[in-house]
């Protein structure tokens, strides 16, 4: 195995096409960093048009003449660049950096294992992932642009075709092949690191003795594994009902657009069913990594040992096993058998019990500690406070007679943003900080890193607060403009308060980035274990 | 330090923008709606405290045990500890669950009353249309051939069916106060969501299924109904309404309907 770290011949097999576990734990990072940049900008985009939907923008219409004439965005286009940032955000941000960014840089460093088990199939699942990311890109560029169907692409909205609006055509098969794609490379991605955890760990380094951001990758390889197994097949079935004209999904009898349809006897909840058994495990798959990042860093920071460490790995486990028995959370109102909404809302709350468990054990970890302040160690304590913020309301959500009234609303997008997207973003940041020194064998600017978290820290919740207030006044989300309703006018001031602060948010991630690559170059050379962790990696 | 203070300030304004109900609900406008309320508020309630209990006890160990050069107290964790909280929040969030279920089930489990008025409800790119049976209480046969916008035929009634003459069809939604009314909905092309606030009602209209849903408003006035499923480009402009009108109103109404359907045949 020695040769597997010897370091390989020219530029090309060393940066691009390598099989070393470091660099393609970097170039998953930085196609998430990437697809973050974007993601956002498409927020902006978005809120901008919410509070000024008349405003004509010239970079709108450079950017998209057919979807912005003049600058003044259409309906369709804004429901294009919804649909995009949910799925650049959740697949290629929040799937990718966590789990195969900073999980396949450290497991064999962690493990003491020269490198992932099948380095090929991890460069090939890299790459895969590569073209799915360019394959979901270029459905800005087609005929009719991107779809405006949302991340969750219910069908028959996306099965039918272009008669259903402009970007649900081509636009809507890239989508569809480049989430099929990004499957494929899960896949392949979980079995790798199942495999590497099983069999690659260092003698005498039993199971239970990895560290929780070991069990965190663990877990979410598993869930991964069942879930994509999942969103693979459905994926491939919508594709077949656009293309050689089955009918999993749609009904007989539509009358779209004065055309009536050929299709036959097919089902809009099936699609459902076999998108949320995936997409709910999928919040998973964003925070259970992270949250094995900030047991680590609360721990070390706190000068203690993790609180309660194997709770903390059976809380993992429950998370990762209720996760696939609530899927039916997100269809209380889908017109499914009502029973079943009562099975799938004990359970669903049930996944709260887990959740604080964690959450007791993070103030458990932090009890009696000598907390020291770093950057990291703030991302982490940031990572605690949002993490029960955007989990509390899921006690709302998760009751169908509450949910009856908030599904689809802001209530939602706010409960969502908090806990999967910035919590997990949060544990993003807390683990870059702490593992630069590592991966850059320089240090990242401590005044910098602690501007930027406490902008985005007031920033975020500024953001997203008002949001659940918004639901309660009963603001549907995924509307291009308010102008229709009498009673979203009053709302108003409150979207532009969101806005302006999405904007400063948002500006404050350039201190990030400039501190990044600066400190890449620049920065204050590192010392071998900075932090004085106590994991194999700093060792 | 500073960010003790801050997650204490900030847990402070969140509870403090919940409490004003200076953003909140419209007042109910049905029984359903007023319990709503009130097991809204009792989540509220509870979620709110243990918000504040866990914000706060942040912040604190934040302060308690910022380094100040000593040696931190090594411990491993209390298996009594996570008995006991595991527990407690078992019960917290699962007997919540239980509590709030009567309410669903009333809404979506239980039958209406025989007597319930029926509506059908049909949704499509980007309109609703009702249609109400009529004098003879029953609804015409339908036909997807005989679909015509234009003409002002969305339900495609088919007019060889004499059941069908005193269907009315209706671009907005009107029904009598405390007259308990069974909604059937069904959608003809893609999914839309039917939701009216003041109801505290939304349901999921699917093509290829009729999906019930039934309500009693008992107090008159006009409420709008949004389609909260995206549906397409026009989604959020996808607008109708809920008029409610005392019982005589409602007859008055059904009879120039019916008066205006004769002078068309």
């Amino acid at each position: 195995m020695s040769q597997v770290h010897a370091p390989p011949q020219g530029f090309l097999r060393r940066w691009i096409f390598s099989t070393d576990h470091k660099v393609i734990g970097l170039q998953y990072y930085f196609l998430a960093l990437f697809s973050a940049i974007i993601g956002m900008v498409l927020s902006a985009a978005m809120r901008f048009h919410l509070v000024y939907p008349d405003a004509k923008v010239r970079l709108f219409g450079w950017l998209w003449p057919d979807g912005a004439p003049g600058g003044q965005m259409t309906p369709e286009l804004y429901l294009s660049l919804m649909t995009m940032h949910g799925t650049l955000m959740v697949f290629f941000v929040l799937t990718a950096a966590p789990q195969s960014g900073f999980g396949n840089y450290f497991i064999p460093l962690q493990i003491s294992a020269p490198d992932m088990v099948f380095p090929r199939l991890n460069m090939l699942s890299f790459w895969v992932t590569f073209l799915a990311l360019v394959t979901l890109l270029a459905a800005f560029f087609v005929p009719g642009g991107a779809p405006l169907g949302g991340w969750t692409a219910y069908p028959p909205l996306s099965a039918i075709g272009e008669v259903a609006g402009p970007g649900q055509g081509l636009g809507m098969d890239l989508w569809i092949l480049s989430i099929a794609l990004f499957s494929i490379a899960s896949l392949m991605g979980s079995i790798n690191f199942l495999t590497t955890l099983a069999d690659l760990r260092a003698p005498g380094l039993g199971l239970f003795d990895l560290p929780l951001t070991c069990w965190g990758w663990l877990v979410t390889a598993l869930i991964s594994l069942f879930a994509f197994a999942v969103l693979l097949p459905a994926g491939i079935l919508l594709l077949l009902d656009r293309n050689i004209g089955t009918s999993f999904f749609v009904p007989s009898n539509l009358l779209v657009n004065d055309r009536l349809l050929d299709h036959k006897g097919g089902s809009p909840l099936l699609f459902q069913h076999l998108f949320w058994f995936f997409g709910h495990p999928e919040v998973y798959i964003a925070i259970l990594p992270g949250m094995g990042v900030i047991s680590t860093v609360l721990s070390t920071f706190a000068r203690k040992p993790v609180f309660g460490r194997m709770a903390m790995i059976y809380a993992l486990l429950a998370i990762g096993f209720l996760g696939f028995l609530v899927w039916g959370h997100h269809m209380f109102i889908s017109g499914m058998s009502p029973y079943s909404s009562i099975a799938f809302s004990l359970i669903t709350l049930a996944v709260g019990v887990p959740s604080a468990i964690k959450t007791f054990n993070w103030i458990g970890t932090l009890w009696g500690g000598q907390l020291r302040f770093t950057t990291a160690m703030l991302f982490a304590l940031g990572f605690v406070s949002l993490f029960v913020s955007g989990g509390i309301t899921g006690i709302f959500l998760g009751q169908p007679a509450i949910d009856l009234y908030m599904h689809d609303t802001y209530f939602v997008v706010g409960h969502f943003h908090l806990i999967m997207g910035v919590a997990a973003v949060f544990a993003l940041f807390a683990a870059t900080f702490y593992w630069f020194p590592k991966m850059f064998g320089r240090m990242l600017s401590e005044p910098l890193g602690k501007a930027h978290f406490y902008i985005t820290f007031l920033g975020v919740y500024a953001i997203f607060v008002p949001m659940h207030l918004a639901g309660i006044v009963g603001n549907p989300r995924r509307y291009p403009d308010f102008k229709e309703f009498e009673f979203l006018a009053s709302l108003m001031p409150m979207h532009k308060f969101i806005t302006h602060a999405a904007f400063t948010t948002a500006a404050a991630q350039l201190i990030f980035l400039f501190n990044l690559f600066y400190s890449m170059r620049r920065g204050v050379p590192a010392p071998q274990n900075p932090w004085e962790a106590s994991t194999r990696e700093w060792n | 330090m500073i960010l003790a203070v801050l997650v204490w300030l900030l847990s402070i304004a969140i509870v403090v923008a919940f409490a004003i109900r200076r953003w909140w609900f419209p007042p109910p406008a049905s029984a359903v709606g007023a319990e709503f309320d009130s097991y809204f508020g009792i989540t509220a309630i509870l979620t709110g405290v243990i918000f504040l209990s866990a914000q706060v006890a942040l912040g604190w160990v934040i302060v308690r045990y910022r380094d100040k050069g000593g040696a931190a107290v090594q411990s491993h964790g209390n298996d009594r500890l996570e008995w006991i909280w595991t527990t407690a929040a078992a019960i917290l969030f699962i007997g919540l669950g239980l509590i709030t279920a009567g309410l669903w089930a009333k809404v979506h489990i239980e039958p209406a009353p025989a007597n319930a008025m029926r509506v059908e409800v049909l949704a499509k790119q980007f309109a609703w249309s009702f249609r109400y049976a009529g004098p003879d209480g029953r609804f015409g046969r339908t036909s997807i051939r005989m679909v015509n916008d234009a003409n002002g035929n969305p339900f495609g009634l088919d007019d060889t069916d004499p059941a069908g003459r005193d269907d009315i069809v209706t671009s907005t939604l009107r029904v009598p106060v405390n007259v308990p009314v069974q909604l059937t909905l069904q959608s003809r092309d893609v999914i839309h969501n039917f939701f009216v606030r003041e109801l505290r009602m939304k349901q999921d209209a699917v093509p290829g299924m009729r999906i019930p849903l039934p309500f009693l408003a008992n107090r008159t006035g006009e409420f709008e109904i949004a389609c909260s499923e995206l549906c397409g480009l026009g989604h959020h402009q996808m607008r109708s309404k809920l008029t409610v009108i005392t019982a005589e109103a409602f007859a008055d109404w059904q009879k120039q309907m019916l008066e205006q359907l004769r002078q068309q045949q």
